[in-house]
């Protein structure tokens, strides 16, 4: 090895080490990704050769294995450990290996290039603070090399340099490593990614490693070291707003601890906490630690990074999976969100099916409510399915039986992100979006302690008999022109007619009203919606039957509904195709959706959940006006008659 | 927080999520430097209490010193302490080169022990940086029933999302030390003032850098008497750290072997 080569390693001295032992240097987790037989391990080989850091005897030790195997100098067998590995010549599983340069310490992570071991990559990139993707030039751009591309961008690995391997076996030409340079950045920057270097190398020959190519002297950019040395490593967002999962409650002794690490933001002793999705609150007593070095005193704040615990100042029933926060910045609340997932189960993610999810410390089950489109990540063209296959990437929407606490991933990675287990293995990861999908938590209608129910002299039954009927609410719910307005006029009508006392209400005139304060955010939508639910229930109280007529696309804030009315309330599909109300489409909208003047129109671009169980559906693209009208005034003839 | 805080916090971290998720764990130890690191850990993560047993599975064939130090502390640190036995040399595979098969005892011992209390997982203190085929380990590794690691399929591991869901009858590695060095380990063990065995400085030129039985482990030539000449001798060193333990070096695929069929 030369004197040259060796300048790389940090030379180390009496007076640095001292320094050292102050503050552990700095240390960056690089993985290594790309297609299989691009040569991810041979350059691991080579940078650990020409950097001067294979450890004593190793170099000799690879070359008696290869010749005891009898084939050619095999810089990977350096990664590959196992076997197996040496026999097939590829990479199984993700490896790691430790060494430095002048600039700081690194883990090399080397993962494998084979589709097969995909989850053994995404183990091995997830953990790591940039990627170094490597592409054989003579090869160009292949499936893996895009797949991986699209990985790293989903799991949050921003930095990322691009190595064209094998320039040897193209003559060292410009021309090709320009071609293949240019396809992959449009590649990447169709996806959001910019790669910071794109540089040509010979990991067998050692050109542009650790010393610049003398065969390639047009290029000017960086060696790969150099470009690993200019990447900086993950630091924890102490400046975020607080999220802190509950990991567990221990009761040691007297005292009641919740423990858990501080994901982001700061915590100080004093803070009023927030606990999400019960939504209770305290104030933290105490920050706990233990040392059995003396005089360390137990810290007064702690932040993002720190796996502590602490003590309340009121006992309040919290357990493990509660997302703790200060009161303003709050997680959203739901029990619906998006998601963009990765699928690595060996059966395939279906559509209706129900998994375990894992967020943060939280478990719940959730069911794929759509799969709105397969990304292939190759073309990024989009396909519609029933199913995602493993190693497909896709885009569906999920939905929980309970609220969850959550963040949308571009605002907090750590708690935007989530793991799917299907029986009892990680099938699936994913991160989150609220696209088109409400907050839920100030929806949740909390009623204030202090204010009891005022109770009414009058009984409901004594309203039932004066009236003739039970009070009670008929939720319609359907597309945009699937015949809501139309068919509750008409059984307003009839039911009046029959000596009903009923009234319906209808999307424009509450909007003019009662909700003339809210616009069509997705948020105000929900209130609207909730609103609506609210003034049906006290229709109902009062021993009316309320008609409401809204496309109430989700089903949360119709199973809100639900509750404030309790069992008056009866769910009416009103039901039609997209293609049927499009043709009818009364009020010009689906012609403004479709030309993009309105903005996530249901049924165009935005999603209508149909109802699960509804207690009617009427057809109103196979059936007249009149005979849907007939089975609706049948149905509440049977149901509220007393 | 600098990067030993980030270590601890991690390695806190999953002894929670596995004392959260599995019942009837334990941990071993080996009387090694790593191991009081890791006992060390899981005193902070619980806040002076080790709520699982301490399990030495013993060979009879390490150093007096490591069991004049296992005595001493077992009781200082107020552990619930338990010390298992290793079946003869005949139990185990006689197919495996000589040092590799005294090695296997320990795992004979091991599986017996896991059987006799029924532990569902195992605290072990193992790192990636001492070896290779360590270094493709998991931080929750399952095991078969027999407790032989399937190295060919291992589950995914991301996130700090870690696999703590199983069949019945599945057996659970988990490493809280995976993700540190060498270094690291004699850093901290240095802050935290954590007691060490004397074997690991020179004495006469020659220190142990990994400690184990002791006819199949020899020292390494050092002049490094304090945590901090060891630090410095670290970190110029290109010997490895798992030279000295002849059950490595005896065949290509030796230790790996003794991995896959259980040892740590």
């Amino acid at each position: 090895m030369t004197d040259a080569k060796k300048a790389n390693v940090i030379p180390l001295t009496v007076g640095d080490e001292l320094e050292m032992l102050a503050s552990a240097r700095d240390l960056l987790r690089i993985v290594i990704v790309g297609h299989v037989d691009h040569g991810k391990s041979t350059l691991v080989g080579r940078m650990f050769h020409d950097t001067g850091s294979l450890p004593e005897g190793k170099f000799e030790n690879i070359k008696a294995t290869c010749e005891r195997r009898g084939v050619p100098f095999e810089w990977a067998f350096l990664m590959d450990a196992l076997q197996a590995e040496r026999d097939q010549g590829i990479t199984i599983d993700t490896s790691q290996i430790w060494f430095k340069t002048d600039a700081r310490d690194y883990t090399i992570i080397d993962a494998p290039g084979h589709k097969e071991f995909l989850k053994n990559m995404i183990t091995g990139a997830a953990q790591s603070d940039a990627a170094l993707l490597i592409i054989d030039a003579a090869e160009g751009v292949r499936e893996q090399s895009r797949r991986h591309g699209y990985l790293l961008h989903l799991l949050g690995i921003k930095q990322i340099a691009v190595a064209v391997n094998k320039m040897d076996l193209v003559d060292y030409e410009e021309d090709q490593f320009n071609l293949i340079e240019q396809e992959y950045r449009d590649y990447l920057t169709s996806i959001g990614v910019t790669p910071t270097f794109v540089i040509p190398v010979s990991a067998r020959e050692g050109d542009n490693i650790v010393e610049r190519s003398k065969a390639m002297s047009w290029y000017k950019g960086p060696t790969v070291v150099k470009a690993l040395d200019s990447f900086t490593p993950s630091v924890s967002p102490t400046e975020a707003a607080l999220r802190f999962p509950v990991q567990d409650v221990y009761k040691f002794d007297h005292r009641r601890i919740l423990a858990g690490r501080i994901e982001a933001g700061r915590l100080r002793v004093g803070d009023e906490v927030l606990f999400s999705p019960s939504n209770k609150k305290a104030r933290v007593k105490t920050i706990e630690y233990w040392s059995s070095v003396s005089g360390r005193p137990a810290p007064t704040e702690a932040e993002a990074g720190a796996s502590v615990g602490i003590t309340l100042d009121e006992q309040i029933f919290v357990e493990r999976g509660e997302l703790i926060s200060h009161v303003e910045d709050a997680p959203v609340e739901t029990d619906v969100f998006r998601a963009r997932i990765f699928w690595l189960g060996n059966e395939p993610m279906e559509k209706g099916k129900s998994y375990k999810i894992k967020l943060g410390t939280l478990e719940a089950p959730v069911t794929i409510q759509s799969i709105e489109r397969i990304i292939d990540t190759s073309d990024l063209s989009n396909a519609s399915a029933n199913q995602v296959e493993k190693n497909q990437v896709a885009e569906v929407v999920m939905r929980s039986r309970r609220m969850l606490a959550l963040d949308e991933f571009i605002d907090h990675p750590k708690s935007g992100r989530f793991v799917l287990l299907e029986k009892y293995d990680i099938a699936g990861g994913g991160i989150i979006s609220m696209e088109g999908y409400a907050d839920q938590r100030d929806l949740i209608t909390s009623r204030s302690t202090n204010i009891t129910r005022v109770e009414h002299g009058i009984s409901d039954e004594a309203r039932f008999l004066r009236n003739g009927h039970k009070g009670g609410v008929l939720w319609f719910t359907g597309l945009s022109g699937a015949g809501k307005s139309t068919l509750a006029l008409a059984l307003e009508k009839r039911l009046f007619e029959k000596g009903y006392n009923v009234y319906v209400l209808d999307g424009d005139n509450v909007r003019h009203g009662l909700n003339a304060n809210l616009s069509f955010s997705p948020e105000d939508r929900a209130e609207n919606i909730r609103r609506v639910g609210e003034v049906a229930a006290l229709f109902q109280r009062a021993g009316m039957i309320a008609i409401t007529s809204f496309i109430s696309p989700y089903r949360s804030d119709r199973d809100r509904a639900r509750e404030a009315a309790g069992d008056g309330f009866h769910e009416i599909h009103v039901k039609a195709d997209v293609a049927t109300c499009e043709a009818r489409d009364p009020k010009g909208l689906y012609a403004k959706a479709r030309t993009g003047e309105i903005k996530e129109f249901t049924g165009i671009s935005a999603p209508y959940e149909a109802p699960d169980s509804p207690q009617l559906v009427v057809d109103t693209a196979a059936s007249s006006v009149e005979e849907c009208v007939d089975r609706l005034v049948n149905y509440v003839e049977s149901k509220f008659r007393v | 927080m600098d990067r030993l805080d980030h270590l601890e916090s991690q390695s806190i971290y999953i002894f929670r999520e596995a004392f959260n998720r599995i019942e009837n764990i334990a941990m071993l130890w080996s009387l090694g430097k790593d191991s009081n690191v890791m006992i060390w850990l899981a005193r902070k993560a619980f806040f002076g209490h080790v709520p699982f047993p301490v399990m030495h599975v013993d060979t009879g064939k390490k150093f007096p010193e490591m069991y004049e130090f296992r005595d001493r502390y077992a009781t200082e640190w107020n552990l619930n302490f338990l010390r298992e036995e290793c079946p003869p040399l005949e139990a185990t595979d006689e197919t495996l080169p000589p040092a590799a098969r005294s090695a296997a005892r320990k795992t004979e011992g091991l599986k017996l022990a896991i059987k006799k209390y029924g532990f569902n997982a195992l605290f072990a203190g193992i790192r990636r940086d001492e070896e290779a085929t360590r270094a493709k380990e998991r931080v929750f590794s399952p095991r078969g029933l027999t407790g032989q690691w399937d190295f060919k399929d291992q589950p995914p591991e991301f996130w700090d999302q870690y696999k703590t869901d199983f069949p019945p009858g599945t057996h659970i590695r988990i490493h809280p030390l995976l993700h540190w060095t060498e270094v690291d380990i004699w850093l901290y063990t240095q802050r935290e003032q954590i007691p060490t065995i004397p074997l690991y400085f020179a004495n006469q030129g020659k220190r142990y850098r990994s400690l184990g039985d002791k006819d199949i482990t020899s020292p390494v030539a050092s002049t490094a008497s304090t945590i901090e000449e060891i630090i410095e001798e670290l970190r110029t060193t290109k010997v490895s750290e798992r030279s000295g333990r002849a059950m490595d070096h005896e065949a290509e695929d030796a230790f790996e072997r003794l991995r896959a069929d259980g040892y740590l």
